[in-house]
């Protein structure tokens, strides 16, 4: 699996953009590197081929790459954000996937589009997240431009404001999801498409555990309890954790800092 | 005519996965919980896994308000709302000249879409020009006299939305009563209500307003008008030079056009009654004067006066005098109608054709007017003439006005 990484050299939490970010909340600098760095080596080890592109200085939730577009092929389609703290990353963006070779379609324009933060994969199909940052206009117009069909989910809590920190594919069968994320309607979806979906609690939830990547049979993430590490052995996956408390004071856990490409 | 209780429309697209999504399910609950009505105009529903739906939806609010909150609401779910077009303006090339396919007013509320956005028209009027402020995207109607050279208004259809009128609040009260005249109404059971209204309206609390032709004192009627007038239940009245002179005649002289009001006699030198009056009341300078001075003391125009109750007294060609009130210019005396109709709540027109018709004219379909007359062509004309939201009587203006009154007293 190939995926983008950008190291936290600029982070930090310099506005205020979703209910977890606090500007009282330092980062800590250090901590914040190791953790990435903990990361970065586990997802090595378990076999990921990784790109680095470099933050930009003005950009401190550049580290967030999930954000930065979705990538199919070798066409990369990039995001508008919702935030004006964070559209100097759009350029930033495009220039590295253009510098690599991709082919950039703006399929969002005029929209806004978070990337794989709101749009993830699902069989053949996307699932895609509206409401507080991405539009589902804009969802539309990815997916048609990526010939594929469109689950649209609407999200109903602030604290999970992308589709990634409440709904987490783990293969064609299982998917890990917060129901009170979403609305009667966006569960009902969930458990339709999903055949076995799995439902995280609050706890857990909040703890970033449907912010993870699986990679083989192992799934990476924050932190999970007991109960949910049962229920995925039982699936067959181990649970490996990797801390990410710093990137948590700024809405983000291990899928944030991660682009499929 | 039959009313709709629903007003605003608009049409919604939706297209893409909505099916899967239950995107399409969403809306219709959206559109039902937030209390408006929807009708399917097309779907159409992917047949296979990658083909996208379609579904075209009409909906219905009872206010702009609403729709634009509905709307707000259905655009974040993904519908687009299928635009309307723009007004077209053009400007009037000559004063008291509307400009070429001008649009012209019923006496609904109007609409206008300018800039995207709707405006609505400041007040209702029939066979109207709708002005427009450019810069302001301001709406009011206007007629043909208002019309000055340069000014900008709606041509053409685009653009113009006309809100049907809803069940009026009193429809138990009229539910009854329709615009066809028939003498073979139960008059009692009409009139009732309309007292009721009168009291309702009464001492502030509404503003009603008489529209009365001379019949109204050659029945003998005109003491229970004057009745109405004194006890707060009449707020304006419009009539004519003859609906005057002949009550401040009988005022003076006990007759009507020379008959004796008493004993229906015609009296020696009668004919010459009215214009005595006329005379008189010019002498004296005005209505109002006579009164002042102790000169009039009975009858319609003098009730007016002592309860400051505003009249207009618009004129016409076989007017003897006129009274020094009457307004001959016919523009102005509508004009000044017009001004006077504002905030009115009821308007009953008692036995004239003319100043009814007039008086309809002028007015926005949702104030209820009750005609009663003679003449059953009296009141079809009237419904005719597109105030539809008249319901009339056929009957005898003075058994009316005599009825109405003993139905007032009675409480």
């Amino acid at each position: 699996m190939k995926l983008l990484m950008c190291a936290p050299r600029h982070y930090a939490i310099q506005y205020e953009i979703n209910p977890w970010m606090k500007i009282q909340n330092r980062v800590q600098h250090g901590l914040a590197e190791a953790q990435w760095l903990q990361l970065y080596k586990t997802l090595q080890t378990l076999g990921a081929d990784i790109s680095l592109i470099p933050q930009k200085k003005s950009c401190p939730d550049m580290v967030f790459t999930a954000n930065g577009g979705i990538v199919e092929g070798k066409t990369f389609i990039p995001s508008h954000f919702r935030y004006k703290q964070r559209r100097g990353e759009e350029s930033a963006f495009i220039r590295f996937f253009r510098e690599q070779g991709f082919t950039i379609r703006d399929a969002a324009r005029g929209l806004y589009f978070e990337g794989e933060g709101d749009m993830l994969h699902y069989q053949d199909m996307l699932f895609g997240g509206f409401r507080y940052r991405s539009e589902i206009g804009a969802l539309q117009s990815v997916s048609d431009s990526l010939g594929r069909r469109l689950v649209s989910l609407e999200l109903s809590r602030p604290h999970f404001y992308h589709l990634d920190t409440c709904f987490l594919p783990l293969d064609d069968r299982s998917a890990l999801y917060y129901p009170d994320a979403f609305d009667s309607y966006g569960r009902k979806a969930i458990q339709t498409f999903v055949q076995n979906p799995i439902a995280v609690s609050r706890e857990d939830a909040y703890r970033f555990a449907c912010n993870g990547l699986r990679l083989g049979h192992t799934v990476v993430l924050n932190q999970a309890s007991r109960g949910l590490k049962s229920r995925l052995s039982k699936l067959g996956y181990k649970i490996l954790e990797s801390p990410t408390s710093e990137f948590m004071k700024g809405g983000g856990s291990v899928k944030c800092l991660l682009l499929t490409l | 005519m039959k009313t709709k209780s629903t007003r605003f429309s608009e049409t919604v697209l939706l297209h893409g996965h909505i099916i899967d999504s239950l995107t399409f399910s969403k809306v219709l609950d959206r559109i039902m919980e937030e209390g408006a009505r929807f009708t399917i105009k097309d779907i159409r529903v992917g047949q296979r896994k990658y083909e996208q739906s379609r579904a075209s939806l009409a909906i219905e609010t009872d206010s702009q308000k609403k729709m634009d909150a509905l709307l707000k609401n259905l655009r974040n779910l993904g519908a687009e709302v299928m635009e309307k077009e723009d007004v077209q303006l053009a400007r009037a090339p000559m004063n008291g000249v509307f400009p070429e396919g001008f649009y012209t007013t019923t006496n609904l509320e109007t609409w206008i879409r300018i800039r995207g956005q709707w405006k609505k028209m400041t007040r209702e009027e029939m066979d109207a020009g709708i002005r427009v402020n450019p810069r302001t995207g301001s709406a009011e109607p206007v007629r043909f006299a208002g019309v000055r050279k340069g000014d900008s208004f709606v041509v053409g259809q685009r653009g113009v939305k006309v809100v049907p009128l809803e069940r009026p609040r009193d429809g138990v009260l009229f539910e009854f009563m329709t615009s066809d005249a028939s003498t073979e109404k139960p008059k009692v059971a009409f009139i009732r209500p309309i007292a009721e209204l009168l009291r309702k309206y009464r001492n502030g609390k509404g503003k009603v307003c008489i529209v009365a032709g001379p019949a109204i004192i050659h029945t003998g009627a005109h003491h229970d008008l004057s009745w109405l007038i004194q006890n707060g239940y009449v707020h304006l009245l419009f009539a004519g030079n003859a609906l005057a002179t002949h009550d401040m005649e009988a005022a003076l002289y006990g007759t009507s056009l020379g008959m004796s009001l008493e004993s229906g006699a015609v009296t020696h030198g009668g004919h010459e009654h009215h214009l005595r009056a006329i005379n008189l009341i010019r002498r004296l300078g005005s209505i109002r004067a006579a009164v002042q001075r102790g000169k009039l003391r009975s009858g319609i125009m003098a009730a007016c006066v002592r309860k400051k109750v505003p009249f207009v007294l618009a004129g016409s060609i076989r007017d003897d005098g006129p009274l020094p009130e009457v307004i001959t210019d016919v523009t102005k005396a509508q004009q000044l109608m017009r001004e006077h109709l504002k905030g009115v709540d009821f308007v009953l027109m008692l036995a004239t054709t003319l100043h009814s018709v007039a008086t309809g004219n002028l007015l926005p379909a949702r104030v209820r007017t009750v005609c009663v007359d003679m003449n059953p062509s009296a009141v079809t004309k009237l419904s005719d003439r597109g105030t539809w939201q008249s319901t009339s009587l056929v009957t005898d203006i003075g058994y009316f006005l005599r009825e109405l009154r003993s139905q007032l007293q009675r409480k």
